[in-house]
């Protein structure tokens, strides 16, 4: 669970990152940081509030946020 | 009951990965024009895209509508061939800043004094990032470019300024790092008549951002999220302070009648053809 109620999963497509850093720098809650070459890794799933703009932000289409339905 | 549609309906995932640079904002733009046409639920056959060359010119490459990819600065020449050609199409004109002002600026100029029924995105990096970095008519004053390595001796041209006093329909500003308020631009200036502009203020790092804006690709967003600013804030700064920042937001939104309105009734001939009362 997280701050949204839902389980929300982010999926990241490491082939497609180019390590621009502006999920790991832009996000509200810093759900993301940085492994050593730049690739974000998600740390505080918790802290992530479903607002996608990781997602609407990533210049590569690298990043999905989906929500799980799980009713 | 119609499925809602996905900005994968227009957008080529499998001609990822993208071709620009680490950072650039040309994936986020053409995710909200993806977004924008989702939302719009606008098919993708009922959508052209005209490009011209240089970065942001690549972007037709990754859309599934139908695209014309022509020369330097003509994106415009052409976009207007197709709306009048076939009226119930949606035009889009994807531009850069060099593309769009530059050698393409006549288009530009006389395409919103005609107020004809297209739709103008132009991603403005203040750069030509294509051809290596030289400066073009956005750079900004006293900003260095690979020709103007102590600095650019011209003003800048204000892109949305320029299309207001061409006669413009609908003209707006926002950046890349302002996603959700870019797609509402976009989105709004597709479905309005007539000829209407977005302009999305874009990062090159590799070029502009190397030369002028100490640190990374993050460095080069953040420039580009503080020099957009709303009116409320714009209004409030000195004259020399505005020249320093780029006022965002929907900037004219007017009902001018568009060019084939006016043609057709001056030519009523013209619409017994039966094509196109478009959209």
């Amino acid at each position: 669970m997280n701050k949204t109620d839902k389980e929300v999963k982010i999926h990241i497509d490491e082939a497609l990152c180019k390590r621009c850093g502006f999920c790991i720098e832009f996000c509200n809650t810093k759900v993301y940081e940085a492994d050593q070459d730049g690739l974000p890794l998600i740390k505080n799933l918790e802290e992530c509030t479903n607002c996608r703009l990781c997602e609407l932000r990533c210049p590569d289409f690298a990043i999905r946020v989906e929500v799980v339905n799980n009713e | 009951m119609a499925v809602k549609l996905n900005y994968r309906e227009y957008f080529k995932e499998e001609a990822l990965p993208l071709m620009w640079c680490a950072g650039c904002g040309n994936g986020i733009l053409l995710r909200a024009i993806t977004d924008a046409l989702a939302d719009l639920e606008i098919p993708p056959h009922q959508v052209v895209v005209s490009t011209g060359i240089g970065c942001w010119g690549k972007a037709d490459d990754y859309m599934t509508t139908h695209a014309f990819h022509g020369s330097h600065g003509r994106a415009l020449a052409f976009a207007t061939g197709i709306k009048l050609g076939n009226p119930d199409l949606h035009v889009i004109a994807l531009m850069g800043d060099g593309d769009a002002l530059a050698i393409g600026g006549n288009h530009f100029i006389h395409a919103a004094r005609r107020n004809i029924d297209i739709t103008a995105i132009i991603s403005n990096n203040f750069t030509y990032g294509m051809t290596g970095g030289q400066y073009s008519p956005t750079t900004p004053l006293s900003y260095k470019t690979t020709t103007s390595p102590v600095g650019v001796a011209e003003p800048a041209f204000d892109v949305c300024g320029l299309a207001e006093e061409c006669g413009a329909n609908y003209v707006a500003r926002s950046t890349v790092y302002h996603v959700t308020q870019l797609k509402r631009f976009i989105a709004a200036a597709i479905q309005k008549k007539g000829f209407n502009v977005v302009e999305a203020i874009n990062t090159c790092p590799t070029h502009f951002g190397r030369r002028n804006i100490p640190g990374d690709t993050v460095e080069m967003m953040k420039y580009i999220k503080d020099i957009g600013m709303p009116r409320s804030r714009f209004e409030k700064l000195d004259e020399e302070e505005k020249n320093k920042y780029l006022l965002t937001g929907e900037l004219v939104n007017r009902e001018r009648p568009d060019f084939l309105s006016v043609y057709r009734e001056i030519n009523p001939a013209a619409s017994e053809s039966g094509r196109g009362e478009g959209k």
